[in-house]
């Protein structure tokens, strides 16, 4: 598997998307022979971004910075960003729904730019900017994005929706006009299967200009 | 006869029918709702499933010597045995679990099964070449209406052709699975479900059957449900993968996650019948047509299944004469479950696609051909009026033209329609609806919301049928330990638990009113709930606000308890809707791409409760439809046996950029005596037919199979 961000994938117009880093599929290949001894929880050395040297393949020491905030933990250096925020953190906004960069459900924004958790290793996340769906809203409320995915019904099962609310954030941030076209190029990296789309065409395209 | 409990009249209504924001719209668009798969539970352990690699064979050994090596390993539980036969590839053989996600992963990983392999077969297309395998069973041969063989003499036309849709699977975006607590007696599943309360039985009869656990009550199981992400007919069961997670909860003594994979999920957990059939089809030369002829075949898996419902919509059966043979093709894959209006959408693609190839033959527009033969189906007055609003919205007049007379140049335009019918006859249910001394209003049912909007339209029922505001209600659903109602399927949900919730709502208004009317001195019957007021309707004066007029009750709570059916409790709901679509698409002659550029549907459901919702279930199940009209099939092969697309890659579902315009409208105030009838279905029937019906109007030739593939279009262009 190699590291797939919307922006790799040509029929997606998501540019400025990360696209430096090690790919999950290097990443293995460099650890994957020879990696001896686990490393125990709480004794596991830092695993840097910028740092060939083989780390794995028990737990590494990470910080990520999600949603403003230093998050420490500890993972194996195989895991995703989409299973660190999920079953380490307990941010289970984004989902898991293929697993293989191609649906958009675990959609959050590095750098500014939508890219694909599940395809994302944890550790390649660490030195990046971090947004995830529960960091775009406070108690009070909600991102325009948001406010406008109710208005429009934009949501049935609700289990896409937090992927593209942030591939539809990232539409707005980076225009305040855009075309429908512009909006659908910025969605087209996110699957729903309830057939919501006509929705989420609207609210994007109007929370850009709210 | 009127009832208390009736519907109010068109003037009364200020929530019913008209457009509201999803309750639960906010939650879900923030990310904070909970779904099974959100679950994380303190010491929770990750399970994963163990399944086969073969189509058929038998289970030879089961070796899980090294996986309880593995770091992490914590249990595992058989689902299949030595000696036992899998029929499918991905047919679950045992459940692993151990501390992480990761590790469950390596757990499954180093689990070894071996199998016998036995003869397979996995293609449904070429029914002879299955036959050859002995793999065809007839299951239906019927013959109605008048004499066939004079009915072929009296037809001026006759089109006989081939037609058929390949198998999809569900693909809901949270896959199958649950977390379960085991925790002494208690047995709390966390599941992806859309039959909260038919799970509690169902897990424990599958628990009870293994007798090293012993005899387990459906009272200890208690079903939380408050979001699930799509089940479109897969989600009804506790499955294997359910009873399993349970066993490794009770094993461990811990919480168990067990989700599905995306490959496991496409493979297992879904499926819709393939359908393929030879169709003769005549008329006299006015149109009217005189026989329907068809020779069906389908899969959904070793038991075959798919019967279509042939001839469709168009079936009376005094005029038309039919004849319907049906052969099931008996193949190793993954077993069907009932997709959004079963065996419906082949119907029409069978029934509709044939009937436009005759249209032209003809030399007929398909509108009139299928409004003149309206008096076949059993709502003439209703696809008359919405065939005519159809052709509006897309501009029928305007932009049809005869078939392959599209000009030159190399992109084709043009336009198909089709009409479909269902039932949505309302489940069972019942309902609790409280009224709290200081104004508190809850809806207790335990119902669950696949994103149809149950929530929305429940409290939309329970505000309006007190006077309230849609904020004022609390609706709890999603729990087995509420008041019963039934499972979410074949589009029943929405008339169930309205009218047993508006029964529920007047009986607990009714006691509410009876404690009013001592305080404002009036008679009960003269008080009237509207406004956020209680007041007596002689005497407007005599009034008390909501809070006030529950302030009154003192320390008592109000419960009232409704349910569907109740012969005394008024006409609330019906069974059985009409609906019509036509699409719009372009096609590229040299590429074989197939655009949409519109799509528009209407349909009628009797009274509509929340329009905007409504509307989004249109909406959504013509974009699936787009989605099986052009894009997604479940590829087999046989020399592996093995599903080759069981991802979201090639897998292929449309995006938003995909769909073209759509239009949809709902007929509002025409059938609304009839009550609520369901949404669900309906509308997911007809896309697939239009598409192909506009299709063969831009190029000139029927694509005989969908999805309408570019390598299909070029072929059926190619053979032209």
């Amino acid at each position: 598997m190699s590291s797939k961000n919307p922006a790799d994938s040509p029929a997606c117009a998501r540019e400025g998307a990360p696209r430096k880093g090690f790919s999950r599929r290097t990443f293995l290949e460099g650890v994957g022979i020879g990696a001896g001894a686990v490393g125990a929880i709480g004794t596991a050395k830092p695993a840097r971004a910028d740092s060939n040297d083989p780390v794995g393949p028990g737990p590494v020491a990470i910080t990520l910075n999600i949603n403003g905030e230093r998050q420490d933990l500890e993972v194996e250096p195989r895991v995703t960003l989409i299973d660190a925020l999920r079953n380490q953190l307990d941010m289970t906004g984004a989902k898991k729904v293929c697993d293989r960069a191609t649906c958009g459900a675990c959609t959050v924004i590095a750098d500014g730019a939508p890219v694909y958790s599940c395809t994302m290793l944890a550790i390649e996340a660490q030195g990046r900017r971090i947004e995830t769906i529960e960091g775009i809203s406070t108690e009070d409320s909600m991102h325009p994005v948001q406010t406008q995915f109710v208005e429009n019904d934009a949501q049935q099962c609700g289990f896409c929706t937090p992927g593209l609310v942030m591939a539809g954030k990232a539409v707005s941030d980076r225009s305040s006009q855009p075309s429908m076209a512009d909006v659908e190029a910025g969605l087209c990296g996110n699957i729903c299967r309830c057939g919501t789309y006509v929705g989420v065409r609207k609210a994007v395209y109007e929370a850009a200009r709210a | 006869m009127a009832t208390k409990y009736d519907w109010p009249a068109a003037e009364d209504r200020s929530l019913i029918g008209k457009r509201h924001n999803r309750v639960d719209g906010p939650e879900k668009a923030r990310g904070t709702a909970k779904y099974s798969y959100d679950r994380n539970l303190d010491g929770m352990l990750y399970a994963r499933l163990v399944t086969s690699t073969v189509p058929h064979g038998r289970i030879l050994g089961i070796d899980t010597s090294n996986a309880e090596k593995v770091p992490g390993y914590k249990g595992h539980v058989n689902i299949l045995n030595v000696g036992d036969e899998v029929q499918w590839v991905g047919a679950e053989v045992l459940a692993v679990c151990a501390d992480t996600e990761e590790h469950a992963r390596d757990v499954a990983a180093a689990t070894a099964v071996h199998f016998e392999r036995l003869p397979h077969w996995v293609k449904d297309e070429d029914v002879e070449q299955a036959g050859t395998a002995n793999r065809v069973t007839p299951a239906k041969d019927d013959t109605k209406g008048p004499d066939i063989e004079e009915a072929w003499k009296s037809a001026d036309a006759t089109v006989e052709g081939y037609y058929g849709l390949g198998i999809i699977t569900h693909c809901c975006l949270e896959p199958h699975g649950q977390v379960v607590d085991w925790s002494g007696d208690e047995i709390t599943v966390y599941a992806s479900t859309q039959a909260v309360a038919r799970i509690p039985a169902d897990l424990a009869r599958g628990l009870s059957r293994d007798e090293s656990i012993g005899t387990v009550n459906a009272e200890q199981v208690h079903v939380i449900t408050p979001y699930m992400g799509g089940g479109f007919g897969s989600k009804f069961n506790i499955d294997t993968w359910g009873i399993a997670c349970a066993k490794l909860s009770k094993q461990t003594g811990k919480p168990v996650k067990l989700m599905l994979d995306r490959d496991e999920e496409l493979m297992v957990a879904g499926g819709r019948p393939s359908d393929y059939g030879k169709v003769k089809i005549g008329a006299k030369k006015d149109g009217t047509l005189v026989a329907y002829e068809a020779e069906t075949w389908s899969t959904g898996g070793v038991a075959g299944r798919g019967s279509p419902p042939v001839p469709y919509v168009y079936n009376n059966e005094e005029r038309l004469s039919q004849k319907a043979r049906h052969l099931n093709v008996s193949t190793n894959i993954g077993p069907a479950r009932a997709w959004r209006a079963p065996n419906h959408p082949q119907a029409a693609v069978l029934t509709m696609c044939p009937m436009e190839d005759l249209a032209a033959e003809l030399d007929m527009d398909p509108v009139e051909f299928f409004k003149k033969n309206a008096d076949l189906t059993a709502r003439p007055e209703v696809y008359r009026y919405e065939i005519d609003k159809c052709a509006e919205m897309i501009g029928w007049k305007d932009n049809w033209h005869k078939r392959g007379d599209s000009g030159s140049g190399p992109v084709k335009r043009g336009l198909g329609l089709s009409l479909h019918t269902w039932g949505g006859r309302p489940h069972d249910s019942t309902c609790e609806v409280r009224i709290q001394p200081d104004g508190g209003v809850s809806v207790n049912l335990a119902s669950q919301d696949l994103g149809v909007g149950t929530y929305t339209t429940l409290s939309v029922v329970a505000a309006e049928t007190l006077g309230l505001q849609i904020p004022d209600i609390t609706v709890n659903i999603g729990s087995s330990r509420l008041p019963i109602s039934g499972a979410s399927g074949g589009s029943t949900t929405v008339g169930g638990t309205s009218a047993s919730t508006r029964r529920a709502t007047v009986n607990a208004l009714e006691e509410l009113k009876g404690v009013v009317a001592d305080a404002l001195e009036v008679d009960a019957s003269d008080l009237v709930a509207k406004d956020g007021k209680v007041f007596a309707e002689s005497d407007p004066s005599k009034s008390l606000s909501w809070t006030e007029a529950c302030r009154k009750l003192g320390n008592r709570t109000i419960t009232g308890q409704g349910k569907q059916p109740d012969r005394e409790g008024g006409k609330l709901n019906d069974s059985g809707v009409g609906g019509v679509q036509m699409a719009d698409v372009s096609v590229d002659v040299e590429t074989g791409i197939v655009t949409i550029n519109k799509i528009a549907a209407v349909q009628d459901v009797g009274l509509v409760l929340c329009l905007e919702q409504c509307e989004s279930q249109v909406y959504g199940a013509v974009i699936q439809g787009i989605a099986w009209a052009l894009y997604e099939e479940a590829i087999y092969d046989q020399a592996t046996g093995k599903m080759l697309n069981p991802d979201m890659e090639f897998y292929k579902l449309p995006g938003a950029a995909d769909i073209g315009e759509l239009e949809v409208h709902m007929v509002q105030n025409k059938y609304d005596d009839r009550g609520v009838i369901g949404i669900g279905e309906p509308p997911a029937i007809s896309p697939g037919a239009a598409i192909s019906n506009a299709v063969a109007n831009a190029i000139g030739v029927r694509v005989p199979t969908l999805p309408l593939t570019p390598d299909r279009v070029l072929e059926a262009l190619a053979n032209a």
